[in-house]
């Protein structure tokens, strides 16, 4: 599709993997991993660790330490493996990462502030100013529940698991991203956290918007009704289903699926 | 707008980045073409006399500058720093170049316009009405080996305070210099002090009067234009009891394949009660990516806090020159004094840094703080060298050190050498190190919220100097974050 960058234009296929093969520091982790993320949809993407469920966010942001062997992937009908991972970023694929770094001496506010008028340049948009920014990220805050406080406060610097999670899904909900890849950004969280960050992803749901909602547990599901779940085992999608393959997955564990897809 | 909003947006345009990294060289490297009255390289007690004829000196400063010639050929350049390079032929150096000018100037219509553009171009305000419209600054231009305009005089006097070049100073008050010139740094305190005695030619003076609150912030601007010539300016700063001043100073030169020798002595005295601020944003030439050419900057900055209560503050920004030495010192001599030395210095492609601080504990109760930001990239060297003492009728004195490197790479070092003498058993000294790379972990993060690479450096730099920038008047604190990024590119990859 040769349609111009932008969040207003609406394209089908979001996101396009076939056979993807890589492997982290010679060692193969994705094994000819298929999937298919059309705009408007929720993917869960589920499996034990070592599955190779974090290979595939890192890699689809860019990471340099994952090696692509073979294999393609387009994003919104364009190659994207290719391409830098600011470059990505700005087009709009976000990664919430799982474990956020910190940034010492650098505001939370300043880098969101430099981050969205990077994507917004990239765009064709105006930058923000200090006060429409403010006034912007404030909002955001709230719906997210973060205190005002840790806006000012150095990236990640001295946050709490649970905060810097948050502080993920604020970046998320600040940035809009067209498509969001969650890494466990379900874990370190309790329950009441878990129900925030869940409404702040909720929020996020569009049409023209897509989500690859990478998770170990059953739980988050609760909260973001997923419109796929895949399960993945030894770096390949092992099955595929609707919202209902989570809950089995969940009564059966991780065991059952794998011998139930070496019998099917 | 409430008032946290307020200083919220001021934090986010402090920290603004530098949007415009297109000027991605070294931006103050041209010449101004300037008929010059230089001297010949040479140095002898001739040359000397010279200097002070042409300066109109008294009597007592010509043998103050000869006594310090006869001790400087006596003594050895110092050997001790971290550094290497060829060694100085003082004979081929000219110790005096200035601008041509017919007579005394009234004012400033009268500087060669030539002149003028020049600090235009550095962005030096020198049009008092122009500054008028931004925030106040007073200026002491400082071209080659004289001062060519200082603004602001007249409003600073009405104050009470005295802004002028040192040699002015000579003439005008005689009996403030004679009682403080080289009372903090006596000439032969070290080889390079004593050459600066010897041919220093000019500098700035700052007198503050009892009680009184510097109405604005004074700042020296140092140009070094002349090829083969040494700048050694000479900086003097009293701030009598109870009074408050807030002194910056910049520094750049052209490119030249050559390396030129600046030796500048910095003496501050501060009396009872009075607080003195100096900062500083040293932007010498580098020298090239080959380590060609550059500024060896050999400094000696020392302040005294002469009576009770008083305090001294160095903040120190060091991206320029190809060789830097130098440690902004206190003496706490008075009770309950402060002292204290925040510095960040980037060495890149083959820039050489030996720097800290002294802080060395007279009085009773006394406090020093060091914190030092060493960022080493591309093949440079980067020193931190302390010397904290507690000498023994220093009750109750506290000091605390912070000496951070970051690396860039792994052709560059990080070197600390902190010297700790305590003669006093309550002495608290605490000295705190840390060396630390930047993360592949913050670079993808940054890059994955769409910053670029060299963007997110940048950042995570300006994010590690933090703590010294915040010492800085704003603009400064701008001024050295865009240096910083403008220093680091090319750095990554």
């Amino acid at each position: 599709m040769d349609s111009p960058v932008g969040h207003y234009y609406w394209i089908r296929n979001m996101l396009k993997i076939n056979n993807l093969r890589a492997s982290v520091e010679g060692k193969p982790i994705l094994n000819g991993l298929s999937l298919e993320v059309n705009a408007g949809e929720v993917h869960a993407v589920m499996g034990p660790n070592g599955s190779g469920k974090s290979t595939l966010a890192n890699v689809l942001a860019g990471r340099d330490q994952y090696e692509v062997t073979s294999g393609t992937v387009t994003f919104k009908g364009r190659e994207l493996l290719e391409v830098e991972p600011e470059i990505r970023a700005r087009e709009g694929l976000f990664l919430a990462f799982q474990y956020p770094v910190e940034i010492p001496g650098v505001s939370n506010v300043h880098m969101l502030k430099a981050a969205l008028n990077a994507m917004r340049t990239h765009q064709g948009e105006k930058e923000l100013d200090a006060v429409s920014f403010l006034k912007l990220i404030k909002e955001k805050a709230e719906l997210v529940g973060m205190k005002q406080e840790f806006l000012y406060r150095a990236v990640n610097e001295g946050f709490s698991g649970g905060e810097k999670k948050r502080n993920e899904v604020l970046q998320m909900s600040l940035f809009e991203p067209l498509l969001s890849v969650l890494d466990e950004t379900d874990s370190g969280l309790d329950i009441d956290a878990l129900r925030i960050v869940a409404e702040g992803i909720n929020s996020l749901r569009s049409p023209e918007r897509a989500m690859l909602v990478v998770t170990h547990y059953q739980r988050l599901l609760d909260y973001i009704e997923p419109d796929f779940v895949h399960v993945l085992a030894h770096g390949r999608i092992i099955r595929s289903g609707g919202k209902e393959l989570a809950i089995e997955l969940e009564e059966h564990g991780y065991g059952w699926v794998e011998e139930h897809a070496c019998t099917a | 707008m409430d008032k946290t909003e307020t200083d919220m947006n001021e934090q986010i345009d402090t920290e603004e980045h530098l949007e415009s990294l297109t000027q991605r060289e070294y931006k103050e490297g041209f010449v101004t073409d300037i008929d010059a009255d230089t001297l010949p390289p040479g140095l002898d007690e001739d040359i000397i006399r010279t200097i002070s004829t042409k300066k109109e000196e008294p009597e007592f400063l010509l043998e103050w500058r000869l006594n310090a010639y006869r001790n400087w050929l006596k003594m050895r350049e110092p050997d001790w720093p971290h550094l290497h390079y060829p060694k100085i032929d003082f004979q081929e150096i000219s110790y005096f170049s200035a601008p041509k000018q017919k007579k005394l100037l009234d004012s400033l219509d009268e500087v060669d316009p030539k002149l003028l553009e020049t600090y235009e171009k550095l962005g030096i305000p020198l049009d008092e009405q122009k500054a008028l419209a931004g925030v106040k600054v007073a200026v002491d231009a400082v071209f080659d080996s004289v001062s060519v305009a200082t603004t602001f005089k007249e409003t600073l006097a009405e104050a009470g305070v005295i802004f002028c070049p040192l040699s002015e100073a000579v003439t005008d008050y005689p009996e403030l210099v004679q009682q403080y010139l080289g009372s903090v740094v006596p000439p032969g305190d070290n080889y390079y002090a004593a050459l600066n005695s010897a041919v220093y030619s000019e500098g700035s003076f700052v007198y503050v009067p009892k009680g009184v609150r510097c109405p604005m912030e004074l700042s020296t601007y140092f140009r070094i234009n002349a090829m083969n010539t040494g700048q050694f300016e000479r900086t003097l700063i009293i701030a009598d009891e109870d009074s408050y001043v807030s002194y910056l100073e910049g520094c750049t030169a052209p490119m030249r394949d050559e390396n030129q020798l600046h030796a500048a002595v910095v003496e501050l005295v501060a009396m009872k009660g009075a607080e003195i601020k100096y900062s500083t944003v040293q932007n010498w030439y580098p020298g090239d990516e080959n380590g060609k050419g550059g500024i060896y900057n050999f400094v000696t900055k020392r302040g005294v806090c002469k009576g009770e209560g008083s305090k001294i503050s160095w903040t120190q920004v060091e991206t320029g020159s190809a060789i830097t030495w130098k440690y902004p010192s206190v003496v706490l001599e008075g009770d309950n004094s402060v002292g204290e030395f925040y510095s960040v210095a980037l060495t890149g492609n083959y820039q050489q840094a030996d720097t800290g601080t002294k802080m060395v504990h007279v009085g009773k109760n006394a406090r020093s703080t060091i914190i030092s930001k060493g960022i080493s990239a591309g093949h440079g060297q980067n020193s931190y060298r302390g010397l904290v003492k507690i000498l023994k009728g220093a009750e109750n004195a506290r000091n605390y050190s912070q000496c951070d490197s970051l690396l860039m790479g792994d052709k560059c070092g990080a070197h600390t050498f902190p010297y700790i003498e305590v003669k006093n058993p309550d002495a608290v000294v605490e000295h705190e190190a840390t060396t630390s790379k930047i993360s592949e972990d913050q670079l993808f993060y940054c890059r994955q919220r769409g910053l670029s690479e060299e963007d997110a450096v940048s950042m995570i730099v300006n994010g590690f100097c933090k703590e010294v920038f915040k010492e800085l008047p704003m603009e400064f604190a701008v001024e050295a974050q865009k240096l910083l990024s403008i220093s680091l590119e090319g750095a990554v990859g």
